[in-house]
């Protein structure tokens, strides 16, 4: 018998970065709004096609007055994608989904500032990396999109970690970990005792249970090589 | 100094009831002035465990919601005269909680006692979140199985981030207390071994509670172990494990059961 064989679906995810303005309301929030349909004014159209997010971390809001904050911005023209700063617990679907891991990039200059002549100092570069002294929880996520991660402790089963770049993990890996999320094919993860529910690199997944049995218990490393994910022991 | 230790585990039924009643005697057995508050309202134990359950007429909720004085809800026990229980309702549920009147009853028990010990309900939700929410100091009962230990790793998680102390930058103190281990089917690796658990909790140790039927013989009587039968294994290991919680540096021991001569020649009893 001759059967072709069916070709598996693979579905990839990835990562991707943008930089949003952060809107940051401070209380009275009236006031606040008065004071930035003056400066509107005087930039119309500044946020016209933006993505914008809402830092809610210098005042307190209950879901329906975020709401409605989002419904004022909106006939202003503002279209808030997110949150930032709130507490996703206490949040409903009604309010845009709260973000974490925001990074703050470079201040964005205001049209009504007199530009100046002189060229911005160069801006120091920041390392692209995260490290955690502490293991990872069952539940906790650290998602980090801009490099690698390294985690001295362990990572346990039910945690997760998403990197732009590769992760190091220098306790045992019983949780999931995606390397390559913003699309770094040549991300890697290392871990020093592989029991992992997951791994992924640049989209491409590999369960616990598609994995060689010998790999588990045992220090490795994970690359991505001809759209597959190759596990290699390092003992 | 007051100090408030919060026990808890995430998965129902490992022994936080009966530990909480257990160490909340054995320190008191020793002297300190002690109170053991159920936040498990709606479905609460502890009173029963502690014998007191035909005597609460005011609970934590009253108390929480300002309808009852603080010493009007406390209730002594009848053995141990620096033991306290403050009792949840068991007609209400975990939102007549708030965060404002639990960290109200907190500050006053701090005042009159020398450890609050706080039974939390299993799960994640309110009860359990405001059980831990101005802990010092944390037991968190684990059973030697996966599903338990993964639970206590997600609880830990959660002391170090939800609780006031986490919030200020401080350290929750913790402390991994083992419950129901059956040294036999250890040996047989029918459980997780010791060493396997904290590997994964990466917690320091309180105590490894041995499986007994004293402990749920104490429990129906109404009597927390170490007051119920003092020289049973449990209650030695509850004991041990109440002086490591005072800073003392006891040897960590399991404590078994002597057995008679047919146990020990027909060696472990039918699971």
């Amino acid at each position: 018998m001759n059967i072709a064989a069916q070709p598996q679906q693979s579905i990839r995810f990835r990562g991707r970065s943008f930089l949003a303005f952060a809107l940051t309301p401070e209380p009275p929030v009236a006031d606040w709004l008065t004071e930035l349909d003056k400066w509107t004014r005087t930039s119309p159209g500044f946020f016209a096609g933006k993505p914008v997010i809402l830092d809610l971390g210098s005042v307190k809001l209950s879901e329906s007055a975020i709401a409605h904050l989002v419904d004022q911005l909106a006939e202003r023209g503002i279209r808030i994608m997110g949150l930032e700063g709130a507490d996703p617990a206490t949040l409903g679907p009604k309010v845009p989904p709260v973000l974490v891991g925001g990074r703050s990039g470079a201040e964005e200059r205001t049209p009504d500032l007199p530009t100046s002549a002189a060229a911005a100092p160069p801006q120091r570069q920041e390392p692209a990396a995260m490290l955690i002294e502490t293991p990872i929880r069952s539940g906790q996520s650290v998602i980090f999109p801009f490099g690698e991660v390294t985690v001295l402790g362990s990572v346990a089963s039910g945690a997760e970690i998403v990197a732009g770049g590769s992760i190091h993990i220098y306790g045992t890996l019983r949780g999931r970990a995606m390397a390559g999320s913003a699309g770094d094919a040549r991300a890697r993860i290392f871990c020093s005792r592989n029991e992992a529910e997951l791994l992924a690199i640049d989209g491409y997944y590999l369960t616990a249970e598609n994995m060689d049995a010998s790999l588990r218990g045992r220090p490795v490393q994970v690359s991505l090589e001809n759209a597959g994910l190759n596990v290699k022991a390092l003992d | 100094m007051a100090k408030v230790l919060v026990v808890t585990s995430g998965k129902g039924g490992v022994g936080k009831t009966t530990s909480t009643a257990a160490l909340g005697a054995a320190l008191a057995q020793s002297g300190q002035s002690v109170v053991v508050v159920d936040f498990d309202v709606g479905l609460r134990n502890l009173d029963l465990v502690m014998g007191a359950e035909r005597r609460v007429v005011f609970d934590l909720i009253n108390v929480v919601q300002g309808v009852a004085k603080l010493s009007q809800a406390l209730i002594r026990d009848k053995r141990v005269e620096t033991l306290w229980l403050l009792p949840a309702s068991q007609t209400r549920d975990k939102d007549a909680l708030t965060e404002e009147g639990v960290a109200r009853v907190i500050a006053e028990l701090r005042k009159k006692f020398d450890w609050v010990i706080c039974d939390s309900p299993a799960g994640i939700e309110r009860g359990a979140t405001l059980a831990m929410r101005f802990a010092d100091a944390a037991v968190i009962v684990t059973n030697p199985e996966v599903s338990s230990v993964r639970d206590s790793d997600r609880m830990i998680g959660l002391l170090d981030s939800k609780t006031e102390r986490a919030e200020k930058g401080q350290r929750v103190e913790k402390h991994i207390l083992i419950t129901r281990y059956d040294a036999a089917r250890a040996a047989r690796g029918e459980m997780l071994s010791i060493e396997d658990v904290l590997e994964i909790l990466s917690t320091p140790l309180l105590g490894i509670i041995p499986e007994s039927e004293e402990v749920l013989r104490a429990s129906n009587l109404g009597s927390p172990i170490t007051l119920a039968n003092s020289t049973s294994a449990a209650a030695r290991a509850y004991m041990a494990a109440a002086r490591r919680l005072k800073g003392e540096d006891v040897p960590m021991t399991i404590p078994h059961d002597k057995k008679g001569l047919l146990d020990k020649l027909f060696g472990r009893r039918a699971a």
